[in-house]
């Protein structure tokens, strides 16, 4: 505990760049997979190599990953910017399938309304469809929110800010409350940000709330 | 791209495959730390998913778990076992072990929940005892989904075995802080291929053997192998 407060600053400042890693990479990954999963849903011969290749790039480690990344894009090893893309493409992995599976799984009847009453293909995208599949691209987009804060650490081993640099610097220097409290704000931030897509679901949507969304 | 040839080189050349700090013998660390965790795991975790999917039983506090755990960063707690256990492999293996009880023990308990009620009901009526039902229908049928788990588990845990190395112990992971060390970027990069190359390959024969041991006949579990 006096670990804790005698480093409040340095403390504040890694949550910070976690949150200023984590959060673009999931924004940017639910931003890339909407397309991409509605690619694989319409095209059939786009549907096995999109999931295969999206299964494929969650099965790079991250690490490894985190040190071929710069090659490809011309960053240097310690730069954000890799762990940021990296975190991007493993968010994607993960919600192209859910985005897919939640469009698969829209009602034909549904979709045979829309089309009756008129709706061109764009909108009826969007005021259609992309609501009825909105709940199960949420629990893919909260499955991704946790596991970014969470693999978002490992950049510290490279030297990359983030509460990651907590368990690095506590297991060098042999400060077990250093560990801990890295462990307790990642997961917090984890449970946090999956609590705020949540809430941000139940706005977007209402209809969502009486057919119990479940924890 | 000249690096990645580097990379290349350094992975193809003949005398850093030799010796026991060689490709060879690391890769075989690093395989044999994943399998050996996922054993584990597995033991732990298979039996407590199936009391959960056969009683319906503490449901939530397997939820719970297995949410909370994904959440539970795995750097973090290889450098706090790491503290409190030492070098060497027990710190590695219990953090690997954390990481991969929550897709074996999900696995587990959904191959059950994905188990249609109906069949369950029929065998019932037919006389089939509460060990029969488990064993019969439940185990066989649920089986793809638990495949499934140990498939994501084991893919954790060999991304993650690369981490050995950061509190002292083997596995390809060795190469990658080495070459950190020493600024030698084509070990590095030479290294992560190297796992990037192992987990794909690893993948691959989970696929396959998942796709070998579905029961014939069931075809509504088969499609959750992927997930």
């Amino acid at each position: 505990m006096t670990w804790v407060l005698q480093n409040l600053p340095l403390i504040a400042d890694r949550t910070w760049a976690h949150l200023a890693t984590s959060l673009p990479a999931v924004l940017a990954a639910l931003v890339l997979a909407v397309p991409l999963g509605w690619l694989a849903h319409r095209y059939r011969p786009l549907n096995g190599p999109l999931l295969t290749g999206a299964g494929l790039l969650y099965a790079i480690p991250s690490l490894p990953l985190f040190i071929v990344l710069p090659v490809l894009i011309g960053t240097g090893v310690r730069d954000v910017v890799n762990v940021v893309v990296a975190l991007t493409l493993y968010g994607v992995a993960l919600l192209v399938r859910s985005v897919a599976d939640g469009l698969d799984g829209i009602p034909p009847e549904a979709r045979n309304a829309a089309v009756a009453l008129g709706y061109p293909p764009l909108r009826r995208f969007l005021a259609v469809d992309l609501p009825l599949a909105g709940p199960v691209i949420l629990s893919g987009l909260r499955v991704v929110a946790v596991s970014t804060v969470s693999l978002c650490t490992v950049g510290a081993v490279l030297g990359v800010p983030s509460l990651g640099l907590l368990f690095t610097d506590g297991f060098q220097r042999g400060i077990l409350a250093e560990i801990l409290t890295g462990i307790v704000l990642t997961a917090v931030l984890a449970l946090a940000l999956d609590r705020l897509i949540v809430l941000l679901g139940r706005l977007a949507m209402p209809w969502t709330r009486t057919a119990g969304a479940g924890a | 791209m000249n690096q990645l040839l580097e990379a290349v080189r350094w992975c193809l050349d003949p005398a850093h495959w030799d010796g026991p700090a060689g490709i060879a013998a690391r890769s075989v660390e690093h395989v044999g730390y994943t399998l050996l965790a996922v054993a584990i795991a597995a033991v732990i975790a298979v039996p407590v998913g199936w009391w959960v999917g056969h009683t319906g039983r503490g449901r939530g506090l397997a939820v719970a778990v297995s949410g909370a755990a994904r959440a539970l960063p795995t750097l973090g707690v290889l450098t706090l076992a790491g503290l409190l256990l030492g070098i060497g492999l027990a710190a590695p293996m219990t953090a690997f072990v954390i990481l991969a009880v929550p897709s074996i023990l999900a696995g587990a308990y959904a191959g059950f929940e994905a188990v249609d009620r109906r069949v369950i009901d029929a065998a019932r009526a037919q006389g089939y005892t509460g060990a029969q039902v488990l064993w019969q229908i439940e185990v066989p049928l649920g089986l793809p989904v638990l495949l499934g788990g140990l498939r994501s588990a084991a893919l954790q845990v060999v991304a993650t075995a690369t981490l050995a190395a950061y509190v002292g112990a083997g596995g390809l992971g060795r190469f990658l802080f080495l070459g950190l060390k020493t600024q030698d970027y084509a070990m590095m990069l030479g290294a992560s291929l190297l796992v990037v190359a192992l987990a794909v390959v690893l993948d691959g024969a989970f696929a396959a053997a998942g796709r070998a041991a579905v029961p014939r006949g069931v075809t509504v579990a088969r499609r959750l192998i992927t997930t």
